[in-house]
């Protein structure tokens, strides 16, 4: 114990201390471009696969595919299979890109799913009854739903984007200079893993509680705006 | 450069491979119950317990819920020992992930006492039901049928989130096509085929949690949406 | 010539037949009613009209032009032709009553907007809903938000119209306001087809009164008629039934 506290000053050094911001924001960056890219693809996807056209079909099932597929792979091993595919198809050698892409196609899955069960939720009526005026089906989606609906995807969307601020820590087994690659570093260079990862708990918590806060503060808002 | 795909090379590990599933079932099944367990007794102590016992619940939630799991069994593995604590990389996956998991299904259960309606207990009551037939009429069914969809659900997550003890070098389905990898070096095939058995584990899972949440609890979840 | 001419017309709910070789005439200004019990393809022949249940087989005529639901033109003029009411959440929750009923006319049928909402107030008025033009829909009653719906079909000056069991859902004292409104138009001469339960207003307001049962017209009949002395042994059973309920 003595020794943890002796060794507290060498660990909270002015370069260790912007070493871990630099770190955070790192992780912060991945979760929100991946977040941000997954919000505008998943919109694409669920968009696109609640159309009925006969030759949109080959484009519904692949999305179909696509979500259920990065659902029901573990991040590691997407990240992996994506890490591998770059480097040995020579795509790219930057990690961060790497990262960042395969981030990207994660979110677009689990996002598109959060927006489809918003647009899901709003009752076949209002779709009637706009079809029955003769809407188009992209007027129905930008006049009806879509403005009743975000109502439903917001929380989850937002309650996503806190759970993928911990889940980018796995990036860090493909070499990106993240928190927990971070925690890693600091750990390796002879630091007490007390010291190394129990800070990087605390940053990522720091990260996370207050989003969470946030988060539940909007869905209490947003539920009692509805009635 | 042109690289060709050889999976050929790589399948005569396949049955090794699938092999790692069952050390990944033991992980989600081991921490996934003690989990429940531990959560549901969290659960008791936020809905009953006096002010202290639900104030430090609410902060051991909080904590586990807010940082990531991969961190906290990294803590587990590399910073106990400095207390004498010597986990091997299985131990420590599994108490991570249990710990882990009790945060969650806390909650989770939380939400399974708070949507007790209250007419039906009422309406029980005026019946002459005993505390015990009010449990097991009213109660219970109605809770596993609330609780069913979002406890399958997080076990789907916990299935994936196995992939982590790889890192740690237990020899689950990642970790063993870690071990493929390392001896063929056919990364892109390795990893491809273990994301279909993930694939296909999750369906497996997915296809009896349907089916056993419809015959035994009447609560209905979808295998593909 | 009659408007509407239906024949032997089949439609499916996925594998459920829910319209078995219906036969239907409707002249110019008549007011049909549809009664029977649930389930039977009533509000399914409403909707297979304005094209939201796709007919496997028979044939559909109004005005004398024949209708193929499945193309898109056709889908566009009936629908222009035809408006209808459904039984609940017909008002775009998002939009307030004025632009519930202006919206279609506005930016589907192109029309002057200044011109549109001249004619949404005239018909709000014409509903007693004049006070309500910023209102948003779950600031309204039940019966408010159908009339509201009412106007809103009519705003798009279509030459028939449906009513889905419009006061179904609703509770019983709103239930007449939603009725004189019906009235009103009725007595403008515009072509009307109600499915509804409402059985004193059915006998009426109806020119004519269809009855069905499992997807098939089983009678057809003066209001009068159907009620005091019914053709088919079903419809006396049915009618029986209704009216020794209330």
């Amino acid at each position: 114990m003595e020794r943890l506290i002796e060794e507290i000053p060498s660990f909270f050094t002015i370069w260790n201390i912007i070493f871990l911001a630099k770190a955070m924001g790192v992780t912060f960056l991945l979760t929100a471009i991946g977040c941000l890219v997954g919000f505008s693809m998943g919109l694409l996807l669920a968009v696109f696969r609640k159309t009925k056209a006969i030759f949109l079909l080959p484009l519904r099932i692949f999305i179909i595919l696509y979500t259920e597929m990065f659902r029901r792979i573990p991040f590691l091993v997407s990240l992996l299979l994506m890490f591998y595919i770059f480097m040995i198809f020579q795509i790219s050698d930057n990690l961060f890109i790497i990262a960042t892409i395969t981030v990207c196609l994660i979110a677009t899955a689990y996002i598109g799913e959060i927006i489809r069960s918003g647009i899901e939720s709003i009752n076949q009526t209002q779709w009637d009854a706009a079809r029955a005026m003769n809407f188009t089906y992209f007027q129905i989606l930008k006049e009806v739903i879509f403005p009743q609906a975000w109502k439903v995807i917001l929380p989850p969307a937002f309650g996503f984007f806190i759970m993928f601020i911990k889940d980018t820590a796995l990036a860090s087994q493909i070499g990106v200079m993240e928190l927990t690659f971070a925690a890693k570093v600091l750990n390796n260079k002879g630091f007490s893993p007390l010291l190394s990862f129990g800070s990087v708990l605390i940053l990522y918590f720091i990260l996370s509680y207050p989003l969470d806060r946030f988060g539940k503060h909007m869905e209490k808002k947003l539920a009692t705006n509805r009635n | 450069m042109g690289y060709t795909l050889v999976y050929t090379q790589v399948l005569e590990f396949f049955p090794y491979l699938v092999r790692g599933a069952w050390i990944s079932l033991q992980i989600s099944v081991l921490a996934f119950f003690g989990g429940l367990f531990v959560g549901l007794f969290f659960a008791t102590i936020r809905t009953y317990g006096n002010k202290i016992s639900n104030t430090l619940v609410i902060w051991y939630v909080t904590f586990f819920t807010n940082t990531p799991q991969l961190v906290q069994v990294y803590f587990l593995f590399f910073a106990l020992p400095e207390f004498g604590i010597l986990l091997s990389p299985f131990m420590a996956v599994l108490i991570g992930m249990t710990l882990n998991a009790a945060a969650y299904l806390c909650e989770i259960q939380r939400a399974g006492f708070l949507s007790i309606r209250q007419n039906e207990l009422d309406a029980a009551k005026t019946l002459n039901f005993n505390l015990t037939q009010q449990v097991k009429y009213v109660i219970l069914p109605h809770i596993m049928k609330v609780l069913f969809p979002p406890l399958s659900n997080h076990y789907i997550i916990m299935t994936l989130g196995t992939s982590m003890a790889a890192i740690f070098g237990v020899e689950e389905l990642t970790g063993r096509a870690f071990n493929i990898n390392s001896e063929t070096f056919r990364s892109v095939e390795i990893f491809s085929l273990t994301a279909l058995v993930y694939i296909a584990i999750t369906f497996i899972a997915t296809f009896l949690l349907a089916i056993i949440g419809r015959y035994f609890f009447k609560a209905k979840i979808r295998i593909i949406q | 010539m009659p408007q509407i001419e239906i024949k032997s017309l089949n439609a499916y709910y996925d594998k459920l037949h829910v319209l078995k070789d219906v036969d239907v005439k409707v002249e110019k200004g008549e007011i049909i009613s549809l009664i029977g019990p649930s389930g039977s393809g009533k509000s399914s022949l409403l909707k297979m009209l304005v094209g939201l249940l796709v007919p496997k087989s028979g044939e559909v005529k109004i005005n004398n032009e024949v209708i193929n639901y499945e193309n898109k033109k056709d889908l566009r003029a009936v629908r222009e032709k035809i408006g209808i009411v459904f039984q609940q959440y017909n008002l775009f929750q998002n939009m307030n009553v004025l632009k519930n009923v202006c919206i279609a006319p506005t930016k589907i049928q192109k029309r002057d907007p200044k011109q549109a909402e001249d004619q949404a107030i005239e018909l709000l008025e014409k509903v007693g809903l004049k006070d309500k033009l910023k209102s948003y829909p779950d600031e309204l009653s039940g019966g408010q938000q159908q009339r509201v719906a009412i106007a809103r079909a009519l705003c798009l000056n279509p030459q028939i119209l449906l009513l889905d069991e419009v006061t179904s859902a609703l509770d019983p004292e709103l239930v007449q306001e939603v009725l004189d409104s019906i009235r009103l138009l009725a007595s403008d001469g515009m072509t009307m087809l109600i499915v509804s339960h409402e059985m004193s207003f059915v006998k009426e307001v109806s020119s004519k009164v269809i009855f069905m049962d499992n997807g098939s017209i089983i009678e057809v009949n003066d209001p009068k008629l159907i009620f005091e002395s019914p053709k088919e042994k079903r419809t006396s059973d049915f009618v029986s039934k209704i009216l020794r309920d209330k």
